[in-house]
């Protein structure tokens, strides 16, 4: 991938990253042009917040380059870090402040000049709705509100760079969507790279995806083009019989019978249904008119038949090669980053 | 310096938004008050300030390292130093902006025990005799001096942890060795001597609370606060590196 430094908000080439001899970051390259919202994506323990607190500054890369809003992290480290904003892993706030003095806090550290200051004040606490808030105590917040007064810190200074480390992590639904919500209102204005391992929130909220596994980059680039990408490597059927008529294991057997079908597997299918997926070794088109003749023959009470379009998740899963939370969570090394 | 500025006023509000500050200060004045005015009393003709400048270094060594333990342990552990260290703000800004801070609540804590020298000089009005205001000045500062390395000291102790145990235990240990090195090397002799005089905190206080303030006891207490703050800034930017 060309990546023109110049002119993108972030520019990462090979960055690489040891935490003794375990190797956080292969590396890694991607670029994120101004203006565009991109979705960092990974199980946990990928590297995500490795790159993250290496383009904040916040922490040096083994080796590699990496450039924020044109500034070299390395080089011009005061430079990146008047113009960027950050909100870091589990939103860490000084308990003992009120809102509004945190806020004016951050302000003077900002250096936001002290006749503009209430209204940044002002600006940022409206777009992160913290308006019912502002003379409490950070301490008596619940979640929603913590993650809102992180963000608002990350936008005083409007900055021309946003990076939200895992922003929703530990929200319950409602909240998550309002955060998700407030990043597309901050991406309108600034270029966003925020991380998630919940590849809906990708969906929701980004122009790119970014995937990360296991510090290497495994894919970049639009949800969709991916969805087409994972359907084309693994094409296949979905077929779906009303669960009264045959059991799931009935219809497996009934499936790997029809010539061309190469596996099959279960799917969580509706109430009342049953779904598999089949995998396929010939064209579709041809399977799909055998399963038809099955159907017809009276060995299938067939309900539904379609393409197999892959899920958010399947998408995730087959990029990371499988890897779950709870493999890479287990596996040794993988805590060190925490 | 509006940097340092903005971090020590944030410090001194958070000292004085949690219990720690109250505790420190009150702990401090009942045991120093207390042992000031029983030795007041077993001496009643004794109108000086002495008693007290022997006393309050031993336990400043101590209490300032209760109040420095969390400036920066806690920060880490919280990951709010994480954030800070992302902002257009230099490490060593953060680490004096702590330090003023812990300088400044040092300073409230003496502050509040001007209440003895005041009382002993109108005792002294009645006795007839003056209070020797001079000496007591100069114990003032060196305590100020002595408290500030104290504090230095808890600073560097609390940058190499994310644990205020370990902090306090750390600058506790460094603090108290410091005070008491030149007691417990019996009767050291030549180059021994010099340098354990040298070493101890404790010699150098008993110079400038003697009313003789030396500028080689002042660089001793600011060579070692400036010691103990670049080691504290070189710490946290470890990460960096």
């Amino acid at each position: 991938m060309a990546t023109d430094s110049t002119s993108a908000s972030i520019s990462v080439e090979g960055l690489t990253k040891l935490y003794g001899p375990f190797q956080a970051l292969n590396g890694i390259d991607f670029s994120v042009q101004p203006g565009e919202i991109v979705g960092f994506l990974g199980p946990n323990g990928a590297g995500k917040s490795t790159t993250m607190k290496i383009l904040t500054c916040f922490m040096s890369a083994t080796q590699g380059e990496a450039s924020v809003a044109g500034y070299d992290v390395r080089e011009d480290s005061e430079k990146v870090r008047a113009r960027i904003g950050y909100l870091p892993e589990n939103v860490p706030l000084y308990d003992e402040m009120l809102v509004y003095d945190y806020l004016e806090f951050i302000a003077r550290v900002r250096g936001i000049e002290k006749s503009k200051r209430r209204d940044a004040i002002k600006r940022a606490a409206l777009m992160a709705g913290l308006e019912a808030v502002i003379s409490r105590s950070i301490s008596e917040l619940s979640k929603g509100y913590r993650q809102r007064v992180g963000l608002a810190q990350a936008i005083i200074h409007e900055p021309e760079v946003v990076i939200l480390d895992e922003p929703t992590t530990g929200l319950d639904p409602n909240q998550i969507v309002e955060i998700r919500d407030l990043i597309k209102t901050i991406g309108e204005e600034k270029t966003v790279l925020f991380s998630t391992h919940i590849m809906q929130e990708v969906a929701a909220v980004c122009d790119r995806v970014i995937i990360i596994n296991k510090g290497t980059i495994v894919a970049d680039d639009t949800v969709d083009t991916l969805a087409a990408r994972i359907a084309s490597e693994k094409p296949g059927l979905l077929v779906t019989v009303p669960s009264g008529a045959m059991t799931t294991t009935q219809l497996a057997r009934e499936l790997a019978r029809v010539s061309g079908v190469k596996v099959v597997h279960q799917e969580h299918g509706a109430a009342g249904e049953h779904t598999a997926r089949v995998e396929l070794s010939k064209n579709p088109e041809v399977v799909k008119k055998a399963i038809f003749g099955l159907a017809a023959s009276g060995g299938l009470p067939l309900k539904r038949i379609g393409p197999f379009e892959p899920s958010l998740e399947e998408i995730f899963r087959t990029l990371t090669g499988g890897s779950t939370e709870e493999d890479i969570a287990s596996s040794p090394g993988a805590s060190e980053e925490e | 310096m509006e940097q340092i500025w903005n971090v020590f006023r944030r410090e001194v509000g958070a000292y004085f938004n949690s219990p720690v500050a109250y505790v420190v200060v009150v702990l401090f004045l009942v045991i120093t008050g207390a042992l000031f005015w029983l030795s007041y009393f077993q001496e009643v003709n004794l109108l000086s300030m002495r008693s007290f400048f022997a006393q309050a270094p031993l336990f400043l060594t101590f209490f300032a390292p209760a109040m420095t333990m969390g400036l920066i342990a806690s920060e880490k552990r919280s990951g709010t130093l994480e954030l800070m260290m992302t902002m257009p703000i230099s490490d060593f800004q953060i680490v004096a902006g702590k330090f003023l801070a812990a300088v400044f609540l040092l300073a409230v804590v003496f502050g509040m025990t001007l209440m003895y020298p005041l009382t002993l000089s109108q005792l002294a009005g009645t006795f007839g005799t003056t209070l020797d205001w001079g000496a007591t000045a100069a114990g003032y500062i060196g305590l100020m001096l002595l408290g500030s390395t104290y504090a230095a000291i808890g600073i560097m102790a609390s940058s190499f942890t994310r644990d205020q145990v370990v902090a306090i235990l750390l600058a506790f240990s460094i603090g108290f060795f410091l005070y008491l090195i030149d007691r417990l090397v019996g009767q050291p002799t030549g180059a021994a001597a010099k340098v354990v005089e040298y070493v101890s905190t404790a010699s150098h206080f008993e110079n400038i609370a003697r009313g003789v303030l030396d500028i080689r006891d002042v660089v001793y207490y600011l060579s070692v606060i400036g010691f103990c703050l670049v080691a504290a800034q070189a710490s946290i930017s470890s990460r960096r590196w």
